[in-house]
């Protein structure tokens, strides 16, 4: 499945958030509802609802692993994620269960070609 | 709405176009949902003024000596008590004593009257109202094609409006006047569906291109923002307007909705008025309840209510207010005993989240305040 996620692994842990294209069609983020700490998923599945005035959108986790941590400061200050989705709007980090998962997802280059396709306006962010 | 359609668009979709909105199918119109930012729209409106384009309601007028006989038939409110010059908020009822729309219903003088009608209700409405003009001379001619409409709405509405157009100033809430704009008979009333103070401009819409223009320009340096349906939204929701179709429609009442204020009873017949009785004396099974979250998430129109462990309900307008930074809500409630400040769980992806029953509406202006008292 291709979504709207970014994962970055460094140190034996993968942060999350959602890109800069997801933000934007996002629009004004008022709500993140964040994963339960410790909550362990498998690739794929769904493990936040990002909120907008308007609609709600699920995030999937892009490799599998357990929840080692959270951006509490979304609570406070949930529009991080539109002001810096790549950065400060991190949603959660995971300490992945198969390493090498993560090499079997879009990188950079592919993932801006994904966007010109019509796939990527249908896909969840 | 299939592919195959076609939306319609308004005299003004260019402009939008040119302004960078983000175009949605509303109805079988293609509106803006929003500019730039429906908070920041949403705050413009509360805070200085916004300017909605809102040209896809329909406009009907009604003319000849038994208007307002033929009006009073058709709405729960009472037509007779405004004078020219005057608008009043009215439901159009049906014979079991649902609504079939809600509408804004202004006496220009001379058994001329203009009625303003949902989009999406516009030819039910005019079937409704040529049913109902049997035997009685009256004329009724709908003109939503012909005009268009703008609503310049918040606390800065009336500094900007008072430039080119003085003589709005004078109309109290609720106020309307005919008059001219660029050449053209327009008409503005005092009116908006918002809950701040402002203004509703109805034109013909080979003219609404340079109102609209004119009024942005004007508007920017008072703060004035251009506003799409997104923001307009959120303002009524929390101004505790209904929205037809949503909130109240053919199968639920005035009463339900907590509009009885709108239906007068004593002032002689109208379609349904023995069914509007019998719910008066009967009470209510069902309320529309307003709901606010105490625990932070957002509601959507559909999410399940939960009174004391059971469903109670669901809601039908919900969303994020901008203004209470909580999640609102409001939804027909099988517990019409429940007296604000009940407490109640809202079903939001699987979870139950706490939220409390408040009296609406969520929010009131100073200026509608005091235009009430």
């Amino acid at each position: 499945m291709k979504s709207h996620e970014w994962v970055c692994v460094e140190g034996g842990t993968a942060s999350v958030g959602v890109s800069d294209h997801a933000q934007h069609e996002i629009t004004d983020v008022v709500y993140v509802e964040l994963p339960k700490l410790g909550r362990k998923v498998a690739q794929g599945e769904a493990i936040s609802v990002i909120e907008s005035v308007k609609a709600a959108f699920d995030i999937y986790a892009p490799v599998s692993g357990e929840v080692v941590a959270v951006n509490e400061a979304l609570t406070k200050d949930p529009a991080l994620v539109n002001r810096s989705p790549h950065e400060e709007g991190w949603l959660f980090k995971l300490k992945p269960s198969k390493p090498g998962e993560e090499n079997g997802l879009m990188d950079f280059a592919k993932y801006q070609e994904f966007l010109q396709s019509p796939a990527a306006h249908g896909a969840s962010h | 709405m299939t592919a195959t359609t076609e939306l319609r668009r308004t005299a003004l979709y260019e402009a939008h176009k040119a302004l960078g909105a983000k175009l949605v199918d509303f109805h079988g119109w293609e509106l803006p949902i929003q500019y730039e930012s429906i908070l920041k729209e949403h705050a413009a409106v509360r805070n200085q003024c916004g300017l909605f384009d809102v040209s896809h309601m329909g406009q009907v007028w009604v003319y000849g000596p038994d208007s307002l006989k033929f009006l009073q038939t058709i709405n729960t409110n009472d037509i007779g008590k405004i004078g020219p010059g005057k608008a009043i908020y009215s439901h159009l009822p049906n014979e079991k004593g649902g609504v079939v729309d809600d509408v804004i219903v202004s006496n220009m003088g001379e058994d001329r009257y203009l009625v303003v009608v949902n989009a999406a209700t516009v030819d039910k409405d005019f079937v409704y109202f040529q049913k109902h003009t049997q035997g009685l001379k009256v004329e009724i001619d709908n003109m939503s094609d012909y005009y268009g409409m703008i609503a310049v709405q918040g606390p800065k509405a009336a500094a900007l409006v008072g430039l080119d157009y003085p003589k709005a100033l004078e109309l109290p809430r609720f106020g309307a006047m005919m008059t001219e704009v660029f050449d053209q008979k327009s008409a503005i009333t005092r009116t908006g569906y918002t809950g701040e103070d402002g203004f509703e401009f109805i034109v013909p819409s080979e003219i609404i291109s340079r109102l609209w223009d004119n009024l942005l320009t004007k508007g920017r340096a008072l703060g004035c923002a251009p506003c799409g349906l997104g923001a307009r939204d959120t303002l009524r929701l929390e101004a505790g307007y209904l929205l037809y179709g949503q909130d109240i429609d053919d199968d639920h009442s005035s009463y339900e909705a907590g509009y009885g204020w709108v239906v007068k009873l004593d002032k002689g017949d109208f379609v349904g008025k023995a069914n509007f009785e019998k719910q008066k004396k009967e009470g209510l099974k069902r309320k529309l309840t307003g709901l606010r979250m105490t625990e932070r998430g957002v509601p959507r129109p559909g999410t399940p209510v939960f009174v004391d462990g059971k469903q109670a309900g669901t809601l039908c307008s919900a969303t994020f207010s901008p203004t209470l930074q909580a999640g609102i809500g409001q939804g027909y409630l099988d517990r019409a005993d429940l007296k604000p400040g009940a407490k109640a769980e809202l079903e939001l992806h699987g979870r139950r989240v706490a939220a409390e029953t408040v009296k609406m509406p969520y929010y009131a202006s100073e200026d509608i305040k005091n235009a009430k008292a």
